[in-house]
């Protein structure tokens, strides 16, 4: 409204980025334009991701790694030239360590259940220790819990500061000799917190611990590098990244996908097959089992150009600047308080925060009779809401098409359900 | 959606807080962390009182409220027909203008009619409802047993 708007450095050309996402265009309840602001959730897909699906049903839909008709090499292609844009994109040492999983959840179960049916030295018992963090999403506590439940191994996990950050301050109880896997999210769906991975790390590999990163909130944020990262495994999911729903990534350092026990058995898997026993495939396709979500994967492919062509970091720093102009508009909101990092720093693009003790679904819906749409609950993320003594938050995420006004249109729409509930 | 009459329940709820009661039951909404504890004290065949607490969003609150203005007093049969009209008023997804009589019996509750066009909230202005619902069950139960 009134808001007089500094200048924001860093920020895309966002008139040109949202010609490509149809969806922005649309007008909700009798006329308001859509104000997009549940990122952290699922984004919109460009133009370029849609064309890319419906254009692969179109002209060259078949199974792929069957047959040897025209179709069968061209879907198997595009299924596997997705394979190696995605390894560029996180550049990995060998497309063979790209695994497509169905979203992140199946890519981090898949890891707890290859430790699961691992032999030494990757044997999780009564003997071992898991690791994970009070801010994960419940995709990356309760394949642990199963996997705990399971063998016998002892489930322990990092705590919280005030601050919504990861208390590492006792980091040498927490991970010690007997664990044998940490796993933690890079950047919190809840919180935003984006953690220090170095130190998690470091430690890790002191007690030969591997490491798997759960990186659904950053890889479509900034630019991810698993070999810069050093961990085991990261997982993340297309359909935050411009991709398609369906599709989902792990990553896995090679000498460990050749050592781990394959988990889905199946169609593709296989090498030989006999009534008694069979043998399988290397990796990736070991992990692989059935028909492959090979439509997804393209459009997962495409999408991956599409951010690639507009640069990781450019990306990551218009996210910055916004999210540092939200926090500062929203701050100025009286009774509204953060769930998470108050400043910019070391932190993604999601904004949790509580309003006075206006509960989080009303705010979510005066907010969306105005045209925006936020995310309210516990963001499967509850151990954090028990944490902070709350039943759920409110949560405003951005993108790369997010521009200052839509910040304006929140604190504005913030104001009016204060006064609406006051 | 969110009528006066539903935001000046919220504000200013009627019964709120726990008093002795024959039955408690606790329910949650697990989709949103909507929880309520609820206990009925019945003197014969009449609802003579309606106590709850929790915490929740405006829908949830303020249906306890309104649930207490109808229900505590009247007999049990009567009770159990509002309770019967307002959750098929809940689940009509929006397509039931209530008619004279529904209006009649379910007075303040009529207003909730728009949050049957929002499925994500119907479970909200039902919880305290289905709650009644067990409580009374359970406080027969002792009575009988």
């Amino acid at each position: 409204m009134t808001h007089p708007r500094p200048v924001l450095p860093g920020l895309l050309d966002t008139e040109a980025i949202r010609k490509d996402f149809p969806v922005l265009d649309r007008e909700i309840h009798d006329g308001k334009r859509l104000v997009y602001l549940d990122n952290a959730a699922t984004s919109q897909k460009p133009r370029q991701v849609i064309d890319a699906l419906s254009g692969y049903y179109e002209r060259h839909n078949a199974n792929v790694h069957r047959g040897v008709h025209v179709l069968a090499e061209e879907a198997t292609a595009l299924y596997e030239g997705a394979r190696d844009k995605v390894a560029a994109f996180v550049n990995a040492p060998s497309r063979n360590e790209v695994i497509f999983t169905k979203n992140a959840s199946e890519s981090l179960n898949l890891v707890a259940n290859m430790l699961g049916w691992a032999d030494e030295p990757y044997k999780v018992d009564e003997r071992t220790e898991i690791v994970i963090t009070e801010m994960e999403h419940h995709s990356n506590i309760v394949p642990w819990q199963l996997l705990a439940q399971r063998t016998g191994a002892k489930l322990k996990w990092f705590g919280l500061t005030d601050e919504g950050r990861l208390d590492l301050s006792a980091i040498d109880e927490v991970i010690t000799e007997r664990t044998k896997i940490v796993s933690f999210t890079l950047v919190s769906n809840i919180l935003g917190t984006h953690n220090p991975v170095e130190a998690i790390v470091r430690r890790a590999q002191e007690v030969g611990a591997l490491v798997c990163i759960d990186a659904s909130q950053a890889a479509p944020h900034m630019t991810l590098d698993v070999q810069a990262l050093q961990a085991d495994f990261v997982a993340f999911t297309g359909h935050k990244m411009c991709g398609p729903t369906g599709i989902g990534v792990l990553w896995g350092r090679q000498e460990l996908l050749e050592d781990l026990p394959p988990f889905l058995g199946g169609g593709e898997m296989i090498e030989t097959v006999s009534m008694h026993s069979s043998t399988y495939a290397p990796a990736p396709h070991k992990f692989e089992a059935g028909t492959p979500p090979v439509a997804q994967a393209v459009g997962l492919g495409a999408a991956v150009d599409y951010l690639s062509a507009i640069g990781m970091d450019a990306i990551a720093a218009h996210e910055h600047a916004i999210t540092g102009y939200a926090l500062e508009r929203l701050s100025a909101i009286p009774g509204l308080r953060f769930i998470g990092p108050e400043s910019v720093e070391d932190r993604g693009a999601a904004i949790s925060f509580a309003l006075g003790d206006i509960h989080p679904h009303d705010v979510g819906q005066v907010l969306d009779e105005l045209g925006i749409a936020v995310r309210v609950g516990h963001h499967c993320a509850r151990p954090v809401c028990l944490r902070y003594g709350i039943p759920a938050t409110t949560r405003a995420s951005f993108y790369l098409y997010s521009t200052p006004a839509e910040v304006d249109a929140l604190a504005d729409g913030l104001e009016h359900v204060r006064n609406f509930f006051g | 959606m969110y009528q006066d009459v539903i935001l000046d329940h919220y504000k200013h709820p009627h019964g709120r807080g726990l008093r002795d009661g024959d039955a408690e039951v606790h329910h949650v909404n697990p989709t949103c962390g909507d929880e309520i504890t609820l206990r009925v004290r019945l003197d014969g065949d009449t609802v003579a009182d309606v106590s709850y607490d929790g915490q929740g969003c405006s829908i949830s609150q303020a249906s306890a409220s309104v649930l207490n203005e109808l229900l505590v007093g009247k007999d049990i049969a009567e009770a159990r027909r509002v309770q019967e009209a307002f959750l098929e008023l809940m689940q009509s997804k929006g397509q039931l203008t209530p008619d004279d009589a529904m209006e009649e019996l379910l007075e303040d509750a009529v207003a909730f009619a728009g949050v049957s066009k929002y499925p994500a909230r119907v479970k909200c202005a039902l919880l305290s409802w289905m709650a009644w619902k067990d409580a009374t069950g359970q406080a027969l139960e002792e009575k009988t047993a």
